[in-house]
């Protein structure tokens, strides 16, 4: 069946793209083509939709904190123009701007820490809030009702609790296993949450931003090592049955081998979820550059069927986050039968 | 806003984000979740088992009934056989004593009759001797008239004997 779906779409944009005279003029098609890396990119206000010159967007606040002026507080909105919602030099308040790839600046060049609550931070907040609520209600239900069958949010939180128990925790860690689930269980949802929402229309690209997972990555990190047993450590530095002019190398190897598990951790989740928009929005771009009514109803149908994959890809990027965190955490709290 | 390099602020607030949620979770909601998994999963179990327990307890129960069951045929079985055996025994012992009883009567008739018999035979013997002294009475009385009427004389009471 999606097989099949997937054919008649190829079959459909090869025929109507024979049909479709391209007429993008060199020049526009950063316009129409920009949206993506807008979107992907994290920015200082949120921006919905433009109809005609009208944007429809929600300033976010700009904070800033600095060792001389302590912490400022702005709206984005005071660094652009009114109309046309630009960044740029020129629209310099208080002594900061903010250009047009998004970065702030200051003036007189001093130095500062950007603290704004950018469009990923207020998904952040939103994301914090759909998940708080939904398993602080699952956990009302619990509280209240013991240990009768699960009703509500508890009914959906639930099946997946058990799973990343079971599954991951159990089966990663092993018997020391109850310790992080919490931390495997909020690593979870997390990502799941945000996965799903950023898929929304106009929601941004939380889970997709580097900076989000590489903190989650560098918190497993923390987890790991922290947790580090000593059969741990001495894998790392005397790695057993290694002869001692080996260990010149492998000790190196392993310790570059501590890093590389949270930065694949990282990249993985990061790359997966903004290839993901990218695919989405550069079929939604076809539209703008075909300037296709014809091109439009493949898109949609492809952007319909991406949408579904990437529901799936949401579900599956959480999953592996937190299987590997949780083998990560297995091999650093593992009793080692010794060979 | 680059795409590949982490800003400093998402973060600072993806930290302080993610540590509270983290912790708020880990106290009011993750805890009484396992915790309330955990005794469902735990009462499930002991239902399990004591299930289990009386299921266990029910065939002991059963097998018990059986083997008293059983023990009762045998019992029974015994009796019945015990009680042919007497009833049995109480014919054959019945029958023996009737045999010895016949016998014993068979002989005491025997007796009798051999007794009835010598009685009979010494009354003959009276009888004889006494008709035998009748007939030497009349003999003798005889004896003296006449020889040929003797002799008649004997001959008819011989043939006289003869008839009786």
């Amino acid at each position: 069946m999606l097989r099949k779906f997937l054919y008649l779409s190829v079959l459909f944009s090869a025929f109507f793209l024979t049909l479709s005279t391209p007429v993008s003029a060199a020049g526009d098609d950063e316009d129409r083509t920009g949206f993506i890396m807008h979107h992907i990119k994290d920015s200082y206000e949120w921006h919905f939709a433009t109809f005609g010159h009208k944007h429809l967007t929600l300033p976010l606040p700009v904070i800033i904190y600095s060792a001389d002026r302590g912490l400022e507080f702005f709206m984005s909105s005071d660094f652009q123009n009114p109309e046309t919602h630009k960044f740029g030099e020129a629209y310099a308040h208080n002594g900061y701007y903010i250009d047009e790839h998004e970065h702030l600046y200051s003036v007189e060049g001093r130095s500062f820490t950007d603290l704004s609550i950018t469009k990923n931070v207020a998904m952040l907040f939103l994301v914090i809030l759909v998940m708080g609520s939904l398993v602080l209600s699952a956990a009302k239900h619990y509280k209240k009702n013991g240990i009768s069958a699960p009703k509500g949010a508890a009914a959906i939180i639930e099946p997946v609790v058990i799973f990343v128990r079971d599954e991951i925790a159990h089966k990663a860690i092993g018997p020391k296993y109850r310790k992080f689930v919490p931390y495997l269980l909020t690593l979870f949802f997390f990502i799941w949450i945000g996965n799903l929402m950023g898929l929304m229309p106009g929601a941004a690209n939380l889970t997709g931003n580097i900076a989000v997972t590489a903190t989650l990555a560098v918190l497993t990190f923390i987890v790991v090592n922290v947790n580090g047993n000593k059969e741990y450590w001495k894998h790392v530095f005397m790695t057993p049955g290694v002869p001692v002019p080996l260990l010149l190398v492998i000790v190196p190897v392993e310790i570059i081998g501590l890093f590389t598990k949270p930065f694949a951790l990282m990249v993985r989740l990061f790359v997966a979820i903004t290839a993901g928009h990218i695919v989405i929005l550069a079929f939604i771009a076809l539209v703008f550059i075909f300037e296709s009514y014809a091109i439009g109803v493949v898109s949609t149908l492809m952007v319909t069927f991406l949408n579904i994959i990437e529901l799936l890809v949401a579900t599956i990027q959480a999953y592996v986050f937190t299987l590997f965190s949780a083998m990560y955490i297995g091999a650093a709290v593992a009793e080692h039968d010794h060979h | 806003m680059d795409l590949i390099l982490p800003s400093s602020g998402l973060i600072i607030w993806q930290l302080i984000g993610f540590l509270a949620l983290l912790f708020l979770l880990m106290k009011f909601a993750w805890k009484p979740i396992l915790e309330a998994l955990d005794e469902r999963e735990k009462s499930i179990e002991d239902a399990l088992k004591s299930a289990e327990i009386a299921r266990n307890e029910m065939a002991n129960l059963k097998a018990e009934n059986e083997r008293i069951l059983q023990e009762a045929k045998i019992e029974r079985d015994q009796m019945l056989l015990k009680a042919t055996e007497t009833a049995k025994q109480l014919v054959e012992e019945a029958k023996e004593k009737a045999q010895i009883e016949g016998a014993k009567m068979i002989e005491n008739a025997k007796a009798a009759i051999e007794t009835e018999k010598k009685a009979a035979l010494e009354e003959v013997k009276v009888q004889v001797s006494k008709l035998s002294l009748e007939i030497a009475e009349k003999l003798l009385k005889k004896n003296f008239s006449e020889d040929a009427a003797q002799k008649a004389l004997v001959e008819e009471m011989v043939k006289d004997l003869k008839l009786n």
